[in-house]
């Protein structure tokens, strides 16, 4: 039978505030253990929260961000479970009364198509600590740095229906709070970890299947493994007849599949109460517009002035939309050059791929996007080929200098000058007459493949620097 | 109103060790029928609130009549581990060590 895959995500997002959300310990990756747990987060007796306003706002630039309704009115509860790196017992989340509700977002997919996922609320709580399982002598040892930390559980509708549009989605959703700058997105540092809800149906029915929900997916590409499995996992069953059970499953990566989670069989009745510590939190219309005003351009909005503004395809404009600082260095390549389209796909093929390969971000790139533009310029004035500026560039990533300056060094200018050429090709025609031979003698059609020989030769013995349209023009003088 | 005992749920001693599990609290076998009765009264008198009228009533999330102060988001704590661990029962390499706890 033919499966239909019904995806939901929770993604639990860390908010980058300095001070931890009900606390004003610091939130600071990677410190010695319990050095940033204080005696709220360790929940000492009569310790009380206090909400942080930064997080609160966070949370509402999500919302404006995704054209979300924003809680005016949103309520803290407690979500009662015994677990130790949860000292007090329960976690103070939002139940009934979220600070972000219902919004849209829209994803694009490879083929440059686009799709609307439903967002069914966003949520403020605070993050657990962290439990270490080794080498405590049959102990579990605990940090509780982590600590509330102010986490924005985003919930979505089941919309996905991939892997791969799942993928998309923390993507788009990664590109749109960087953006925002309310989360830095280190999923390797666990700023966005993902849960994900997925079920299969037979494809044409519109009831939802029994779900599994896979626990704490930390990368784009786990997220995509896991869900893979998941799906052959589940058809598995289906196709034997079986019922797939409702349950908590953990992804191993090391193993590339899921499995049931132990600590979870009673099922999960967390007993939500509204937080006595904690009173409503009522926001104003002065409050909600000065954020509003704060926004900048964002991701999809920047993406559909790309294709207007430059005429670039769908597709490439997402690419170089994706993150702030890479549609930053792109616009400021194709002011500077002149050129959009060839800025884009410099930027798109030859910088990302080296970033790509020597796995480096934007924000170390070690050309400027002055230099870069200087290079294009170069191409386009006929001053170097395409192909010479491909070496320029490795040298400038190189630390060798401008675009200028590596072409003066090391001689690289283009041959523009006619007589200079014309020797050259000269030489190559007196060097092979079996392939003159060869190209009088065919038609036209033949000739048009024949003549690449004569152009390469003529590009050896300029080192790559002839010009390469001059070069064509001589050769079909001289061949005849 | 309803003060009919009939009309109240009741709750049996399966669910009280339920109940009594997911809370941490250990209730002794010979007390458990006690106490589901215990808590069926409550109920019934929480039905006996039920009863009322609520219709445009906006529920109360805190009995205080104010809205949550809000903090800048500022750094005020300091480290304080020593002073911390100085009364924790186990502690190792600067972690709280509790009984083992497996996923």
């Amino acid at each position: 039978m033919q499966y239909e895959t019904v995806i939901g995500l929770e993604v639990h997002l860390q908010l980058a505030t300095r001070s931890k959300i009900f606390s004003g310990s610091p939130t600071a990756f990677g410190a010695e253990p319990n050095t940033q747990a204080s005696a709220v987060d360790l929940a000492m007796p009569g310790m009380l929260p206090v909400l942080n306003e930064q997080a609160v706002r966070f949370a509402v630039m999500f919302g404006l961000g995704i054209g979300a309704e924003i809680g005016r009115r949103s309520v803290f509860d407690r979500k009662n479970y015994f677990y130790p790196d949860l000292p007090k017992g329960y976690q103070i989340s939002q139940f009934a009364d979220p600070i972000v509700g219902r919004g849209t977002f829209e994803i694009q997919l490879e083929d440059g198509s686009t799709r609307e996922i439903g967002i069914t609320r966003a949520h403020l709580e605070e993050d657990a600590g962290k439990s270490l399982h080794e080498d405590f002598h049959g102990q579990s040892g605990i940090d509780l740095n982590r600590a509330g930390t102010p986490l924005l559980e985003i919930v979505t509708e089941p919309d996905l229906r991939s892997a791969e549009e799942a993928v998309a989605y923390l993507k788009a959703l990664h590109s749109l709070v960087t953006y925002l700058e309310i989360s830095d997105g280190n999923m390797a540092e666990g700023s966005m970890r993902c849960d994900i809800n997925i079920s299969l149906r037979p494809k044409g029915s519109e009831t939802l299947g029994t779900r599994a929900e896979i626990k704490n997916v930390n990368s784009f590409r786990f997220v995509e493994k896991a869900i893979q499995h998941e799906i052959e996992r589940q058809s598995d069953i289906l196709e034997d007849g079986g019922k797939v059970v409702q349950e908590t499953r953990l992804y191993d990566a090391d193993r590339n599949e899921t499995r049931p989670m132990r600590s979870k069989e009673v099922a999960n009745d967390y007993r939500y109460f509204p937080e006595p510590d904690l009173l409503p939190v009522v926001l104003d219309e002065a409050f909600i517009e000065d954020l509003r005003a704060t926004l900048p351009e964002l991701p999809r909005e920047k993406r559909e002035r790309f294709v207007s503004q430059y005429g670039l395809g769908e597709y490439d404009a997402g690419v170089l939309a994706a993150s702030r600082a890479l549609a930053n260095y792109f616009e400021a390549v194709a002011s500077d050059a002149g050129d959009a389209k060839i800025a884009a796909n410099w930027v798109q093929v030859e910088l990302l791929g080296r970033l790509n390969r020597d796995e480096k971000d934007i924000e170390d790139c070690p050309v400027p996007a002055a230099h870069l533009a200087q290079l294009i310029q170069r191409i386009l004035d006929d001053s170097i080929s395409g192909k010479i500026a491909k070496q320029v560039f490795e040298s400038m990533w190189n630390g060798e200098g401008d675009a200028d300056t590596i072409i003066a060094a090391k001689g690289l200018k283009q041959v523009s000058d006619s007589g200079e050429l014309e020797a050259m090709v000269d030489g190559v025609i007196a060097d092979n007459p079996g392939q003159v031979e060869q190209y009088r003698a065919a038609d036209e059609g033949k000739r048009k493949k024949l003549v690449g020989f004569f152009v390469g030769q003529v590009m050896k013995v300029s080192r790559g620097q002839a010009n390469p349209q001059m070069v064509n023009k001589l050769l079909a003088e001289k061949l005849g | 109103m309803s003060d009919t005992p009939s009309s109240t749920p009741t709750v049996d001693r399966e669910e009280i060790e339920k109940i009594a599990e997911l809370a941490r609290i250990r209730i002794a076998a010979d007390q458990a029928g006690e106490v589901a009765e215990r808590i069926t009264r409550i109920l019934g008198m929480v039905d006996t609130l039920q009863a009322a009228d609520t219709d445009g009533v906006e529920p109360m999330a805190n009995p205080l009549d104010a809205t949550q102060a809000l903090r800048p988001d500022e750094i005020t704590e300091e480290n304080r581990r020593e002073a911390f661990q100085a009364i924790a029962p186990a502690v190792e390499n600067g972690l709280y060590l509790v009984p083992k706890v497996i996923d």
